[in-house]
C-alpha cells in the first residue's frame, strides 16, 4: 500500500508503549514485521531521558509515525505536530485530539480543522477518527489521505464494536486506506479488520500488554496475512440452514 | 528572571532561548520547545528574548500508541 507516496508492504502498525523492557519493544517490533512504529512527545527531563528511547527506536530503521496523544484542542495538536516534524524530520502526524476523558473518544470537529491547518502546512495526516461517514469525508475534503477509524476505545481489547460501521466505510471510501486504530485486543479482531476490507490496523496495548510480546507481535502479523489472504479469497456468504457438504447423490440405503 | 519550565518555576539569568536552554541543562538534540503554546523552532531559539513569566515546554521523544 502507498502511505501519501511511501510502499509499505507490512499491514501492521505498531504501537511502542508499555512494554516490559526496551529489549522486548525492540524485539516484538522485529517480530511484528511492521515497517512503521508510533511515537509520542512528552516533557524531556534535563537528564534527557528522551534521547535513549529515541536511540533504541531509530536503530530499528523502521518509518516513524508521531502521534499528538493527550492533545485536547486544535491549538495544542497543531503545535505538538510541528515539534513532532522538527524532532522525528518526518511529515507523517497521526493526528489524535481527545474528546471525552472515559472512552477517550476523538473530538471530530477538532479533529477537522486540525487536519485542514496541517495538511494546508505540508503535514501528511493519519487522523484517529470514529467511524462516521459524514467525519470521514470532511477529513478527505480537508487534505487526509488516510482514514484511521477506532475499533473500540483506546486501550480496552475489546475488539471491533462496529464491525458494520466499518464495513460502510470501506463500501463508502472504496479508494482511501482504511487503518483500524485502536481496540484491537487479540489476533481474531486483526482478522476481522481485514476481513471487513480495512488495509491495515495499528495496535499496542494487544502487544505490550500480552503474556508474551514478541509472539503476539508475531501472532498479530500471521493473522493479518490471514485475514487479507480471506478477503481476496472472496468469502461465503452465511447461509440460514444447512446444506451438506458431502455429496448425497449415490447414498446408501442402509436403513 | 522567573519562567515556567514545563510547568515548573524556574529562576534563570539567560534573555534568550537557546541560553537558557543551557542553561537549563538541556543539551540533547532530541528535543522541541514551544513558549506560551507556540512552536519555536530550533534555528529560532538564539533570537527569541524571553519575558517574565513565559512558559516554556521543551518536549522529547517518549513511547507512544
Amino acid at each position: 500500500m502507498q502511505l501519501y507516496g511511501t510502499e509499505i508492504s507490512s499491514r501492521l502498525l505498531l504501537g511502542t508503549a508499555q512494554y516490559p523492557s526496551p529489549a522486548i519493544l525492540t524485539q516484538a517490533i522485529e517480530a511484528s514485521g511492521c515497517e512503521i512504529v508510533t511515537v509520542s512527545l512528552r516533557r524531556e527531563t534535563a537528564d534527557g531521558s528522551g534521547a535513549g528511547f529515541w536511540d533504541v527506536l531509530r536503530a530499528t530503521g523502521k518509518h516513524i509515525l508521531p502521534n499528538t496523544a493527550g492533545c485536547h484542542s486544535v491549538a495544542e495538536a497543531v503545535t505538538t505536530a510541528h515539534m513532532a516534524r522538527e524532532i522525528f524530520g518526518t511529515r507523517w502526524i497521526k493526528l489524535e485530539i481527545i474528546g471525552h476523558a472515559d472512552n477517550l473518544a476523538p473530538d471530530v470537529f477538532a479533529l477537522v480543522e486540525a487536519a485542514r491547518v496541517l495538511s494546508e502546512d505540508g503535514f501528511q495526516v493519519f487522523p484517529y477518527t470514529t467511524d462516521d461517514l459524514v467525519v470521514g469525508e470532511k477529513l478527505l475534503t480537508a487534505g487526509c489521505e488516510v482514514l484511521m477509524p477506532w475499533g473500540a476505545p483506546i486501550g480496552s481489547g475489546q475488539g471491533l464494536r462496529t464491525p458494520d460501521a466499518l464495513r460502510a466505510m470501506r463500501a463508502h471510501f472504496p479508494e482511501t486506506l482504511l487503518i483500524v486504530d485502536a481496540g484491537i485486543g487479540r489476533p481474531s479482531d486483526a482478522v476481522q479488520a481485514m476481513e471487513l476490507g480495512m488495509d491495515a490496523v495499528l495496535l499496542n496495548t494487544a502487544v505490550a500488554k500480552a503474556g508474551d510480546p514478541v509472539g503476539m507481535a508475531r501472532a498479530m502479523s500471521l493473522a493479518l496475512d490471514a485475514g487479507r489472504a480471506g478477503r481476496r479469497a472472496d468469502p461465503m456468504e452465511p447461509r440460514d440452514m444447512a446444506v451438506p457438504s458431502t455429496p448425497v447423490l449415490g447414498l446408501a440405503e442402509l436403513g | 528572571m522567573q519562567i515556567i519550565v514545563n510547568q515548573n518555576p524556574r529562576d534563570i539569568r539567560s534573555e534568550t532561548l537557546g541560553e537558557a536552554l543551557t542553561e537549563l541543562g538541556f543539551t540533547s538534540t532530541a528535543i522541541a520547545t514551544a513558549i506560551n503554546g507556540r512552536f519555536i523552532p530550533r534555528d529560532a531559539r538564539a533570537d527569541v528574548i524571553l519575558a517574565e513569566g513565559d512558559r516554556l515546554e521543551v518536549l522529547a521523544p517518549m513511547q507512544g500508541g
